[in-house]
């Protein structure tokens, strides 16, 4: 397929490659820079921001030219890669990975800006870890093969895994150590389920595994393989329990990105593989997924509640609100979809800010005790306002972007069973219960500690960072259709794969 | 019968021919220092021209010396990667054999001789020639690793190795002596044939089962699989690194390379009767590898269990009993050796105040005081732990994706999960080298052939990625006459 850039204008242009492995260029430049420690700092700093902000301007250059009506794959581009076994190297994008390849090239320079002055040594590695990252989500989502879907997606862990064991806090290594052979774990019991596909279909090219029907009793065991990785990325109750260590010790922008995509890398993958390729496990493994859900969503929250670190308390809520998600995705119902991929964008932005907001008090009183502060409103107001509208967002308040997920998610939901929605109602409740309360303890009050009421103001660096993020989430939260007009091709795609299970013939599908 | 007919073993006859006019020369040349360092030109040359030799014999498989000796692409490809393996090591030796007070002309002399002797292995078509093999290529090995006279460790690491070794050939000659008595040949095409009349006329007879699972276990021994792989981490912590650095990389190609060609070739048909051998050896050294090198605080001793769990990946492949799973181990071998190449040229350059150091923990702070090499071993490790998109990751898909076709997925969910424990000592070294502070700085290395090699090694392993296409295309060339195996 030809990239059909603009009215008339033709070319093939790799696009996708392009923007995937634009970081990497930035990598090289920071590879040479040289001087002393003040000017490579300078400099890494830079270089690391003006090359993420160019990758998310090619980005919204692509999403400017995304066709909305079509229901297949766009930009696609395809190379010869190991043609012999059938492997192959395609890229392309539809309804589903459209958002997030636009969020990750969005959250990347935001993330790079908020550790400007935060990391305090070793800040150029810090930046390749960045840029290598940047590369590997934005691949991730556009990958069209499950071999270079699986390198994209477990490449990952290596710069995760130096970015929180390096520039980490205190408990740094046990945290990293839990993340990486969490999600290894995870994952290699999907590599042996690709490696069945893989055998059992010939191909490893995702659009022709999706129109290929399994055998019911393989597509079990492949689910359930695949469930493995995509449940601890997610993360579902019961193997969340790596996310709270990997958030509270990760620095601020390693959260930031954590909780904005990579979280999302499980969503997408149920979306992409789970349910297309394995429909008929997906309707049987539905209510086990509702389960986990739900727990996640109640249990997390009551965690939450309990929680007196506020990272912490952000991570648990981050679990609960993937339950949301996971809810959603296995409701099969196109509201329900349409509202996890909503909660998943609106979760992305929300959750990277709210962990800012933390990172942002966390760098002036290098504690993050929600006991240590109280009153922090009167010392910077404006910090107050946005930390209220994210806390809101979180909770769902309509207007807000969260608000549209949730409520398209019960609605699913709903369709689903009863009873469903009711557990996973009661999630808003105790959201907003955990959510408020810390907001009261941080931020309200009189502010008595010294400390606190000598916190600095806002800069404009942070100001800076949080005015796109809270006018994304106010803009999505009024005018939602745009994103969802946006994806509704690729999710009824998803639908048909589903629902047709029935009718089982091969021509089902995005095929192309 | 002209001269041409000895053509297919010219490489190993000009081999043959040098080291034995090296051992004179040697024997007559001045005093050690200088002698051995010309010696170990004069073995780098000869190498490289061995490979030429090699390389240049086209790919038609053919027979020399009456069935006895046999040359294909297979085994030109296995062949070039012993010598390209020989030849690095000996680049390497070059100041640490003095620093080990290893510094004698009989070194790379005997270092040939054991090239030679795996070349024959190689290439042999005759269990004679088998046992001739691996006599040729162990003997030397004996001795090198036991040259550091003045060592009690490195004279414990060879008595070891040689008392092991000996038992290991006495097993496979055992083996090979139940296979001919109860097939009547000892050619491998005969065996071959033999055997598959058998399975026709409703299975191998035990006798030529006990033989079978023999010769197994004596190349089990040989590439260090579990459970024949006790003498390897003592071997690999009392000899000297550089001949450590050898042992892991050469010697485990040869076998590896024999083992291949003796199951798919020569037992080929009989597979039903290995199969399960093969599927409980590596499930056994993924496993013991995994376990045992989570303990360890010695970098040579971890490196010696991850061999061994690296040739149970191996041998994964190698259970598929399907061609795509020769292919899969070429690659992985290829793949494996490259990466503990790079990590043996980082150990070599280990030292403190000019003593040479070979503990985990005295990395610590490495990053910081070599970032260079830091940033290599982590690439290195990460490969070892089967991290995409590094080298290592490929060597698992192809034996995996064989073992899969082959329908022994618990194998392969067995071997992915010994890989997860696997990737954690690997991780706990990149954790010492960039978490870790600083401890007592190591020096700062000055020789400039290990700092290409390892930066050589690490490129390779970064990016073959993108020459995978190739290697896989090359080798599955090489599998039209992978029938030919047998002879």
């Amino acid at each position: 397929m030809r990239v059909d850039l603009g009215a008339n204008m033709e070319t093939t242009w790799p696009v996708l490659t392009v923007l995937t492995f634009l970081p990497l260029i930035g990598v090289v430049f920071l590879l040479l820079i040289r001087g002393d420690e003040e000017v490579v700092v300078r400099n890494s700093r830079n270089v690391a921001l003006w090359v993420s902000s160019f990758t998310f301007l090619i980005s919204l250059l692509i999403f400017w030219h995304f066709d909305p009506t079509v229901s297949g794959y766009q930009f696609e581009d395809r190379g010869e890669w190991l043609s012999r076994d059938g492997i192959g190297y395609h890229m392309g994008v539809d309804g589903i990975s459209m958002p997030f390849v636009v969020l990750s090239a969005f959250l990347t320079p935001l993330a790079i800006l908020a550790s400007w002055h935060s990391v305090k040594f070793r800040m150029r590695e810090y930046m390749i870890a960045f840029l290598v990252l940047e590369t590997l989500m934005i691949g991730t989502f556009c990958a069209l093969d499950m071999v270079m879907f699986y390198l994209f997606f477990e490449a990952v862990l290596i710069p995760m895994f130096l970015i929180i064991g390096i520039w980490g806090g205190a408990r740094r290594v046990y945290a990293s150590f839990k993340f990486f052979l969490y999600t290894l774990f995870g994952s290699v019991l999907m590599l042996v389920a690709m490696l069945v596909m893989y055998g059992e279909a010939g191909t490893t090219n995702i659009p022709q595994l999706a129109a290929y029907a399994f055998d019911p009793s393989v597509q079990t065991w492949l689910f359930l393989a695949f469930f493995a990785s995509f449940a601890v990325k997610v993360p579902m109750w019961p193997v969340h329990t790596w996310l709270p260590d990997a958030h509270v010790e990760a620095p601020t922008a390693g959260s930031m990105i954590l909780a904005g995509i990579l979280l999302k890398m499980g969503g997408y993958g149920f979306l992409r593989f789970s349910l297309p390729m394995f429909p008929d496990a997906s309707l049987y493994f539905a209510p086990l997924v509702f389960t986990l859900s739900v727990i996640a969503v109640i249990y997390t929250s009551l965690v939450a509640l309990a929680q007196s670190d506020m990272k912490k308390l952000i991570a648990y809520s981050s679990v609960a609100h993937m339950g949301f998600v996971t809810v959603g995705i296995f409701t099969m119902t196109e509201q329900g979809i349409a509202g996890a991929m909503f909660q998943m964008i609106s979760h992305g932005l929300v959750s990277a800010a709210l962990f800012f907001a933390v990172g942002v008090v966390y760098d002036r009183l290098h504690t993050r005790e929600i006991s240590a502060y109280g009153g922090v409103a009167d010392a910077m107001p404006r910090y107050a306002v946005f930390f209220m509208f994210m806390m809101l967002a979180s909770v769902g308040l309509p207007g807000t972007s969260g608000f549209v997920g949730e409520f398209l998610v019960l609605v699913g939901a709903w369709q689903a069973s009863t009873w469903l929605a009711f557990f996973t109602a009661t999630g808003l409740v105790l959201g907003a219960t955990y959510m408020l309360w810390l907001y009261r303890r941080v931020v309200f009050g009189k502010a008595e500690k010294a400390e606190v009421i000598g916190l600095k103001p806002m800069n404009s660096r942070e100001i800076f960072i949080f005015m796109p993020l809270t006018i994304l989430v106010l803009y999505y939260g009024v005018f939602p259709t745009g994103l969802l007009d946006l994806m509704q091709p690729a999710i009824l795609n998803v639908i048909d794969q589903v629902t047709g299970v029935a009718t089982a013939d091969a021509s089902i599908g995005g095929a192309n | 019968m002209g001269v041409t007919a000895f053509f297919p073993a010219i490489a190993e006859i000009f081999l043959a021919g040098v080291s034995i006019v090296l051992v004179l020369a040697a024997a007559f040349g001045g005093e050690d220092g200088k002698a051995s360092g010309l010696m170990r030109k004069l073995a780098v040359a000869s190498l490289i021209i061995t490979g030429i030799l090699v390389a240049s014999y086209g790919n038609t498989p053919s027979l020399a010396f009456g069935h006895l000796f046999m040359t294909s692409p297979f085994m030109v490809y296995m062949k070039l990667l012993v010598l390209f393996g020989a030849t690095i090591i000996l680049l390497m030796s070059r100041g640490h054999v003095a620093a080990d007070n290893i510094n004698r002309p009989e070194f790379p002399l005997l270092i040939l001789l054991s090239v030679l002797g795996m070349m024959v292995l190689i290439s042999s078509n005759d269990l004679m020639v088998l046992y001739m093999g691996i006599e040729l290529q162990s003997l030397p090995l004996y001795v090198i690793a036991a040259m550091r006279r003045d060592s009690v460790r490195s004279s414990e690491a060879g008595l070891k190795y040689f008392l092991l070794g000996a038992l290991s050939s006495g097993l496979l000659l055992y083996g090979a002596s139940l296979i001919y008595g109860f097939t009547g040949s000892t050619n491998y095409g005969e065996i071959a044939s033999s055997l598959s009349q058998d399975v026709l006329n409703g299975g191998v007879s035990s006798g030529a089962v006990i033989g079978i699972v023999f010769l197994i276990s004596g190349m089990a021994f040989k590439i260090s699989a579990a459970p024949f792989h006790m003498w390897t981490p003592d071997v690999y912590e009392g000899s000297p690194t550089i001949v450590t650095a050898f042992f892991a990389v050469v010697p485990k190609l040869a076998a590896m390379s024999l083992f291949l060609r003796v199951t798919y070739g020569m037992l080929g048909s009989a597979s039903d009767s290995w199969q399960q051998v093969v599927v409980a050896i590596a499930m056994a050294s993924m496993i013991i590898g995994a376990l045992g090198a989570i303990m360890q605080t010695d970098l040579k001793r971890l490196m010696a269990y991850s061999s061994i769990a690296h040739m149970g990946y191996a041998l994964v492949g190698m259970a598929s009993a399907q061609a795509e799973g020769i292919s899969a181990v070429m690659i992985y071998m290829a793949i494996y050796i490259v990466s503990s190449i790079g990590i043996f040229a980082l150990i070599l350059t280990l030292s403190r105040e000019g003593t040479a150091v070979t503990k985990i923990n005295d990395l610590a702070g490495y990053s910081r005081t070599h970032p260079l090499y830091a940033a290599c071993m982590l690439i290195f490790l990460f490969s070892m732990a089967g991290i995409p998109p590094l080298g290592g990751f490929f060597g698992k898909w192809f034996v995996f994706s064989a073992a899969v076709n082959a329908g022994l997925v618990p194998l392969a969910v067995f071997g992915v999960l010994s890989s997860v424990i696997g990737a954690f000592y690997y991780i706990r070294i990149i954790k010492v080298m960039y978490v870790d502070d600083v401890a007592d700085a190591l020096d700062q290395p000055d020789r400039r052939t290990n700092g290409m090699i390892i930066l050589s090694m690490a490129v390779i392993t970064a990016l073959m990625v993108f020459v995978l296409s190739s290697l896989r295309e090359g080798i599955m060339g090489t599998l039209p006459y992978i029938a030919f195996i047998a002879g």
